[in-house]
């Protein structure tokens, strides 16, 4: 019978450190899925799910049996891409906003399976959504991805970002408008 | 007829609302909100999430292959009592708070010769009692132990930019925990030093338990000028200190667990 997490943590906590093998090969797959979409960087994505398990290997003591690893997983993941996020950001801000190298974001979005319709048009409107998205905060930013593509609750966001649940909804709410007030102009283009 | 704020068109749209219903029924009767929610729609339909670049079936084995080598041996103390998990703290505060109140209660209804009762303000306690208050001095003492090593690498901590102080602050949050459960204790029993230290400890392990898992130099500077101020660590030592010297007066057993009776 398949180890399931919570034994598996059990014997990493006695000092069967190798134990600790089957966590990673269980969650790294997800936990690289939620880095991409949130840094949509290959590489930091990477360096995001190495950190996070071996954050997680180190807080193992602070881990509470009955929670479930995933969603304990998932939120050092989070948070680790919310702190990058927000180092980046404070470099960003002292770029020139409408300087963002769009050719750069270009080569950046993955074309390994491009829909055969993709057209310049429908790429242009690609760069420029991602663009809209890197220009949210960090909170935004990790908010939208976590309600928006990660269909994550309000309440599972206001844990992640150490708020109220009203703020939450309040940061959600903020980043879809900027997205709006960005992207409408490319609502007739479509 | 009031019309839908964007806020409660956007919580509409993810279904995050309080009144979902409400704000149903006014869209099927206001074609102005119905729009201004389809103008939010078919932005957010633009905003489709990045393929995710496909890892192979071995990803997992190869994440493994490249973390191994940063991953330490669990050391005796990582395994020891001392880490046990949150709710293990949790409950070991309990249990023990609960046998140090029965064995009150049971001394309290058992008077024998060996267990004279003390009147208040009487210097003598029987040994059930004494017994009973070495066990809360050791878990109070092991206690305050813990809390001064977070407070001292606190205090020693520095870095510049964002720093990551994600285990201190699962730290805080359990010894604030089991901290809320002695203090009571220790009010309940009427013991004001170690209640009022306790209090104060508390206010400076939640401050710490609240912080975001990444602080700034500055945020940590106030978390450490918030120990100086309060000279917090230097009573932390002293009340330790004094709770050992109390606990090492008092009787290991009582008398009649030395005779070898189950009470």
């Amino acid at each position: 019978m398949e180890m399931d997490d919570a034994a598996a943590v059990a014997r990493v906590r006695s000092g069967e450190k190798d134990v600790f093998r089957l966590l990673v090969e269980r969650h790294s797959q997800t936990i690289f899925g939620l880095a991409f979409r949130m840094m949509e960087n290959e590489q930091d994505a990477e360096e995001i799910v190495q950190e996070t398990f071996v954050r997680a290997y180190r807080a193992l003591d602070g881990f509470e049996s009955r929670a479930n690893f995933g969603t304990w997983i998932y939120r050092i993941a989070v948070n680790r891409c919310y702190d990058l996020l927000k180092q980046r950001r404070s470099r960003l801000q002292v770029e020139a906003k409408e300087d963002l190298d769009e050719a750069a974001l270009v080569e950046q979005i993955p074309t390994k399976n491009p829909s055969p319709e993709r057209t310049l048009l429908s790429r242009e409107i690609e760069v420029r959504v991602r663009l809209a998205v890197k220009q949210l905060t960090a909170g935004e930013r990790t908010a939208f991805v976590l309600r928006h593509f990660e269909g994550r609750s309000i309440e599972e966001i206001a844990r992640v970002l150490n708020v109220r649940q009203g703020a939450a909804k309040n940061t959600v709410h903020r980043a879809v408008l900027k997205l709006r007030e960005r992207l409408q102009p490319l609502r007739t283009r479509r | 007829m009031r019309h839908l704020a964007d806020d409660e068109l956007v919580l509409y749209h993810y279904h995050d609302g309080d009144d979902i219903e409400t704000a149903e029924r006014h869209l099927a009767s206001c074609p102005e909100c119905r729009s201004r929610l389809v103008a939010i729609e078919e932005v957010l339909r633009l905003v489709v999430a990045p393929p995710i670049p496909e890892r192979g079936p071995a990803y997992g084995s190869e994440v493994w292959n490249r973390i191994r080598a940063e991953l330490p041996e669990l050391t005796a103390r990582q395994q020891s009592w001392l880490t046990m998990p949150r709710w293990s703290w949790a409950g070991v505060v309990a249990v023990l708070l609960a046998v140090v109140f029965l064995m009150g209660r049971y001394s309290s209804k058992r008077p024998s010769s060996n267990n004279v009762a003390t009147s208040p303000g009487s210097t003598t306690a029987s040994p059930a009692q004494q017994l009973r208050e070495r066990v809360l001095l050791l878990a109070v003492g092991d206690h305050l132990d813990r809390s001064q090593m977070l407070l001292m690498e606190l205090s020693h901590a520095s870095g510049s930019g964002e720093i990551d102080i994600s285990t201190e602050q699962q730290r805080a949050i359990e010894l604030a925990d089991a901290n809320r459960l002695y203090r009571a204790t220790a009010q309940q029993v009427g013991d004001a030093s170690i209640a009022t230290l306790l209090d104060e400890l508390e206010r400076v392990l939640l401050q710490v338990g609240h912080q975001p898992s990444s602080i700034t130099a500055g945020d940590l500077k106030k978390i450490q000028d918030s120990i100086q101020s309060q000279g917090i660590l230097f009573k932390v030592r002293v009340v330790r200190a004094n709770v050992r010297k109390e606990a090492a007066q008092r009787p290991r057993t009582t008398s009649s667990q030395k005779k070898g009776q189950i009470t």
